[in-house]
């Protein structure tokens, strides 16, 4: 059996991606988006767990049983959730602190289980890293896309704080888009997030539809057959 | 588009959505006269510009969605959520807020839901809510009637106000022409018994009589709305009871600590409420039996976010709160159809 990589890359980034496509993941998508770093931060961390999590479940698949793999799936998850927990404590103390229960509840992010059920346990190992790669890159790029419309809306800034995790040269980095903003609370409280991903997601399948009809409008039209139309449910 | 279907009796004439909706905007008249003679300009300009700005936008999304722009504007509902809203929102709210407030009410409550009649929440009650709690220092600076202002009719000049609500004033100025409502003064009184407030805040001794003449105002629109047969008289009396019933327990238990419920009946957006929000034919219960018990949660809600909650009024989560609740609340109070023994009542016909 051949593995299609590019299908793997274009499922895990757009067609099938974890946040967008299979609403995944959703109480650390919800809860820490309201910027940009923490939105990256977290982003950063679940692909990491996701890689690693997906190519040990691959490596192992044979040797697990089949009635027990779920409880060795999320010993292996949180084994790397540790690890990274601890990795973010060490080097972005800060960004541990802000982002606080949401890295441990990474273990629970239906996100890195599903991949590991749907996809790691059948897969060889290369296919598995890239699926887990380019799904925890899916997922990250819509946590930024969303931080960066919630902070964006909520202070009128742009990467804040991005030093938490670039160090101090990346304090430069703010970008004031408007000055003398009065705040807009609501787009910084979870409400504000179940919003703009209902936006995000709109947006998505506005591409997709666009995306279809100019398929349809460039494949050759179809031979003018009668077919029988079914009327009847 | 008629907004009633009826098989027999039948009517000669059936009430058009537009007719019904004019009627609502001459039944909002006095409140709005009210509410200007005793705070000044800000309510019509908040109205003008608000309007302004709904059935534009109203226009720009029915083109959006394909949807015949003129059928659906004439109709005039885009006019009575911006109003609503606009009224129930501070007169020197800066246009902004306004603004913020007419794009959630029109944009994501009613068209992202499917436009009018498939609103699940009150349009005007989801665009306040977001503002209070989004813009905490610009939603609650209510201004104050005029009598505290000084000797005879002083409020602030139409063009002041207009400066205000589109341009900056200092903030000297607003310190002269805001100040507290009565239920804001009486949440925020500290450890002050009931009469103590009242002797100490002007706004209660003095000021009170303007919230009283605009929720008379408020409830002679309302009066003529039953009149006319444009809202049935279930959910306003359920909700007026309900607040009355628990106020006058409270009060009667602990005259120094909870308000009387004249207080509860005429301050705040209470009649506002009862005649022109939860009358929304969309978003609240539909049969006559069912309003009586979402009139009657709004009311026991009012009171409870009012007495124990963080904000001074909480009609508008009240609103919210019994919106979510009229699905379920039709499910069980469906009427007994003619030659049935018994109504259907909840999921699947079965109680």
């Amino acid at each position: 059996m051949s593995v299609d990589y590019r299908k793997i890359t274009l499922d895990g980034l757009w067609h099938n991606n974890p946040a967008l496509v299979q609403l995944l993941g959703l109480c650390p998508l919800l809860a820490v988006t309201a910027s940009v770093v923490n939105a990256l931060g977290l982003g950063l961390a679940s692909t990491l767990v996701l890689v690693s999590s997906n190519l040990t479940v691959s490596l192992f698949r044979k040797l697990v049983p089949e009635t027990v793999r779920l409880p060795i799936f999320v010993m292996i998850i949180a084994s790397f959730v540790t690890a990274i927990e601890l990795v973010m404590q060490a080097l972005t103390y800060e960004l541990y602190l802000i982002l606080g229960i949401f890295i441990p509840l990474i273990v629970t992010n239906c996100a890195i289980m599903g991949r590991a059920d749907a996809f790691a346990v059948k897969n060889p190992v290369r296919a598995s890293v890239l699926d887990g790669l380019m799904m925890g890159i899916g997922f990250s790029l819509v946590l930024v896309v969303l931080g960066g419309m919630r902070e964006l809306l909520g202070t009128g800034a742009l990467f804040n704080n991005m030093h938490l995790l670039f160090g101090e040269a990346a304090r430069t980095w703010e970008l004031v888009i408007f000055t003398d903003y009065p705040g807009f609370l609501f787009a910084i409280l979870p409400p504000g997030a179940f919003v703009g991903l209902g936006l995000l997601i709109a947006l998505k399948n506005v591409f997709d539809a666009r995306a279809e009809r100019r398929r349809k409008a460039q494949a050759p039209a179809e031979p003018a057959v009668s077919k029988r139309v079914r009327v009847t449910g | 588009m008629s907004l009633i279907r009826m098989s027999s009796p039948h009517v000669y004439k059936a009430n058009s959505t537009a007719n019904v909706m004019r009627l609502v905007l001459l039944a909002t008249l006095p409140g709005i006269i009210a509410l200007t003679v005793f705070f000044g300009w800000g309510t019509l300009i908040q109205i003008a510009w608000a309007g302004l700005l709904a059935v534009t936008l109203e226009a720009a999304i029915l083109k959006l969605r394909k949807r015949p722009i003129g059928f659906y504007l004439r109709d005039g509902s885009a006019l009575v959520t911006a109003l609503l809203l606009a009224v129930a929102i501070p007169p020197f709210a800066p246009w902004w807020v306004t603004g913020v407030g007419v794009i959630v009410a029109i944009a994501i409550a009613k068209h992202l839901y499917g436009g009018l009649g498939q609103n699940p929440f009150n349009p005007a009650m989801v665009a306040y809510a977001l503002l209070l709690i989004s813009f905490p220092v610009e939603m609650t600076r209510w201004s104050a009637p005029f009598v505290l202002n000084g000797d005879g009719w002083q409020i602030a000049s139409f063009t002041d106000t207009l400066a205000a609500i589109f341009g900056s004033v200092e903030t000297v100025w607003y310190d002269s022409f805001t100040g507290a409502t009565p239920l804001d003064e009486l949440r925020h009184r500290g450890g002050l018994t009931n009469e103590e407030a009242w002797r100490q805040s002007r706004v209660l001794s003095e000021g009170i009589g303007a919230w009283h003449a605009v929720s008379a105002a408020w409830l002679m629109g309302g009066v003529f709305l039953l009149y006319r047969k444009i809202i049935t008289w279930h959910a306003p009396i359920s909700m007026l009871l309900a607040l009355a019933i628990c106020s006058a327990m409270f009060y009667g238990y602990d005259p120094d600590n909870y308000a009387g419920p004249f207080f509860h009946l005429s301050t705040g957006a209470t009649m506002l409420a009862a005649f022109f929000i939860i009358t929304d034919p969309v978003s609240s219960a539909t049969s006559n039996r069912g309003r009586i018990i979402f009139g009657a949660g709004i009311g026991v809600l009012i009171f409870i976010i009012r007495t124990w909650g963080n904000y001074p009024d909480g009609v508008a989560f009240a609103v919210l709160l019994m919106n979510l609740a009229a699905p379920f609340i039709d499910l069980y109070s469906q009427p007994r159809s003619y030659g049935h023994q018994k109504a259907n009542k909840g999921q699947g016909g079965k109680a």
